[in-house]
């Protein structure tokens, strides 16, 4: 199945049978000098987990940043759903469908848990200010639905007895959960999750690699998951790219990557 | 990790649920208990006082405005001054002028005041800061001369006198206790607004931009809207404080509202707690009676006091009265916790 989902050639294929969520399409980004992605393409099939790897610098978050309308491409295309998300802005990006997580924390260090997880659900609800400031009973409906789903997430990655406390006073692996939640509270379709295992220890990150599966079934997700730990990604990913100054030297399976000679090579320059 | 047996589980969840309603039963008993107090207190203390009492509601009211753009959202303000005099002179307009009865002055001046403070909001989303408080301070600065040069409208520096309120439904208490009610029903309205308000999407939404921008960009809050929203909603409280100040001292005239007020109600908000609702009415004491205390203690030197005031109370409670409460209550409950 994953080889249906294979692009052909690098166009955009407007065939909605194929199942395509996201199409990357010859993306540039530059910095100055710097090229930190060199026309990048790759697709994600819907329901599919797709792993990036690639070295340091690599260009992986620049191309999160991308997805996210965080950074502007300089070249290229990128379609969710088949539509261009380029003419989105940064705060519409949560609405289509797309939740995210990042690589060096990036949550509401003041509030708690569930207020963390309940900005989540921000792009799914509707309630004006006035509306909140006189508590109109549609309101306090959709507000009781958010926090349910919070309460939900809660449970699923065992938050519940830190659950009103800041986050600030957490440690760094805990965050990292109330972060995955916060991402899912928004029912995404497309989640990318920048190193989630990070700073976990084997234990857990073998606990972690069932928790994206799971997570994955339950909710008909598809993810985007770029992790340097390389047990996790070949072992979760359908699909694995491996990224290097900015550009892609290999697609495939994650055995196919693993015994990709540029992705050695890429590695094993890293190391010394 | 402990591995809890689910019996063991669902039994300290309970104590916890049980004691967090205790908890809860507590504040709302606080709560009450300080809300019949303030209706109480014109008839335990002299007109005069009652005058003073009446301007700490008001003031509190600003404050609160000042808390929700500043604190909870974030961008810091020199300028609130300028919505106080907004909402002031259009009170006194409409009731000198126009002859509108004072009670319906409140909520045009607290529209026209979010009208204008949205407006300023708008330029305000370019400038984080250090920026944002200069350019506000410009507004505090600006606001005097502006409404000295507009003498068609505002009459100039004389001024705008309009009357006293007189005492409706022949109530049997003195013009100045009924002010203070009127006062106080706003300000309950208006506190009881911002805590939902607070702890709804809209409240949450302030505090994520205020914490990690990007992070509330990429939850879907869009901070070129919500960050004018809070100024306006600033600017509405602002105002609807600016027309009770109207209302109670029956005068307006530009030099009230210069630099000093626009800077008093920052140092309000910070002594009360900056990112709290009850903090804003400590904000509104210390406000009317700081300068009060401080000429008692020396009539030679009164600002020396106050800032020896201020010194103090930064040193002894760094997070504001309400941060200070809120740490004695999380004391309180560590207590409760360890004994059950
Ligand atoms: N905002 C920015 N301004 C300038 N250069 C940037 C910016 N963001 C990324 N870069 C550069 O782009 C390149 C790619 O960085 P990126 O963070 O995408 O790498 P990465 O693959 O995520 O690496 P890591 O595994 O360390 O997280 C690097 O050379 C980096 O210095
Ligand atoms: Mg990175």
């Amino acid at each position: 199945m994953a080889i249906a989902a294979e692009s052909i050639g690098g166009t955009p294929n407007p065939n909605k049978s194929f199942g395509t969520i996201l199409e990357v399409r010859d993306v540039v980004v530059k910095f100055g000098g710097i090229v930190a992605l060199d026309r990048v393409s790759f697709d994600v099939p819907e329901g599919l987990i797709v792993g990036m790897i690639g070295p340091n610098g690599a260009g992986k978050t620049t191309l999160f940043n991308c997805l996210s309308r965080l950074y502007e491409v300089d070249e290229g295309d990128i379609l969710f759903d088949g539509q261009s998300i380029l003419r989105n802005q940064k705060h519409q990006i949560s609405q289509l469908g797309i939740g995210r997580t990042f690589q060096n924390l990036a949550l509401f260090a003041s509030m708690s848990v569930l207020d963390n997880i309940l900005v989540g659900a921000h792009s799914g609800s509707r309630s004006d200010f006035f509306s909140d400031a006189v508590r109109l009973p549609w309101v306090l409906r959709e507000n009781r639905l958010s926090h349910a789903r919070a309460r939900d997430l809660i449970s699923t990655l065992d938050l519940e007895e830190v659950a009103h406390i800041p986050v600030a006073a957490l440690p760094f692996g805990t965050q990292k959960r109330v972060e995955l939640a916060r991402a899912l509270v928004s029912r995404p379709r497309l989640l990318l999750l920048d190193e989630p295992a990070s700073g976990l220890n084997h234990k857990e990150v073998d606990l972690f690699a069932s928790l994206i599966r799971t997570i994955r079934d339950q909710n008909n997700l598809s993810i985007l998951l770029v992790e340097h730990h390389m047990g996790l990604v070949m072992k979760v990913s359908d699909r694995v790219v491996a990224l290097d100054f900015g550009r892609k030297i290999a697609e495939g399976t994650p055995a196919e990557v693993q015994a990709n000679d540029s992705v050695i090579e890429a590695y094993l320059g890293t190391v010394n | 990790m402990a591995v809890d047996t689910i019996e063991e589980k669902l039994a300290t969840r309970h104590a916890q649920s049980q004691l967090e309603a205790k908890l809860a039963f507590y504040k709302r008993i606080g709560l009450i208990g300080l809300i019949i107090f303030a209706v109480a207190l014109p008839f335990l203390v002299s007109d005069f006082r009652t005058f003073q009492f009446t301007r700490v509601l008001y003031i509190s009211i600003a404050v609160l405005g000042l808390n929700i753009l500043s604190g909870y959202n974030g961008q810091f303000s020199l300028g609130h001054g300028a919505f106080i005099a907004l909402g002031a002179y259009v009170a006194a307009i409409m009731m000198d002028r126009w002859g509108v009865p004072y009670y319906l002055t409140i909520i045009p001046a607290g529209l026209i005041g979010f009208i204008f403070g949205f407006l300023i909001g708008l330029p305000a989303r370019r400038l984080e800061g250090l920026y944002l408080a200069l350019a506000t301070f410009g507004l505090a600065l600006a606001t005097p001369q502006i409404l000295k040069k507009f003498e068609i409208i505002t009459m100039g520096v004389q001024g705008i006198v309009v009357d006293k309120p007189e005492v409706p439904f022949g109530l049997p208490i003195s013009q100045d206790q009924w002010l203070y009610f009127f006062t106080l029903m706003i300000l309950l309205v208006l506190f009881w607004a911002a805590r939902n308000l607070l702890r709804a999407r809209t409240g949450r939404a302030f505090v994520a931009i205020r914490d990690h921008h990007m992070a509330a960009e990429s939850m879907g809050v869009n901070a070129g809207f919500y960050k004018p929203l809070a100024f306006a909603i600033g600017g509405a409280y602002a105002g609807v404080a600016g027309a009770l100040a109207t209302i109670t001292i029956q005068f307006v005239a530009p030099d009230s509202f210069g630099v000093f007020l626009s800077i008093t109600l920052l140092v309000g908000s910070v002594i009360g707690g900056i990112a709290s609702i009850g903090g804003a009415i400590f904000g509104g004491i210390a406000i009317v009676f700081i300068p009060n205390v401080a000429e008692e203690i020396s009539k030679a030197a009164p600002w020396a006091i106050y800032g020896v005031i201020l010194i103090l109370f930064m040193y002894a409670m760094p997070s504001g009265i309400m941060g200070f409460i809120n740490m004695l209550w999380r004391g309180y409950v560590k207590r409760l916790l360890t004994r059950t």
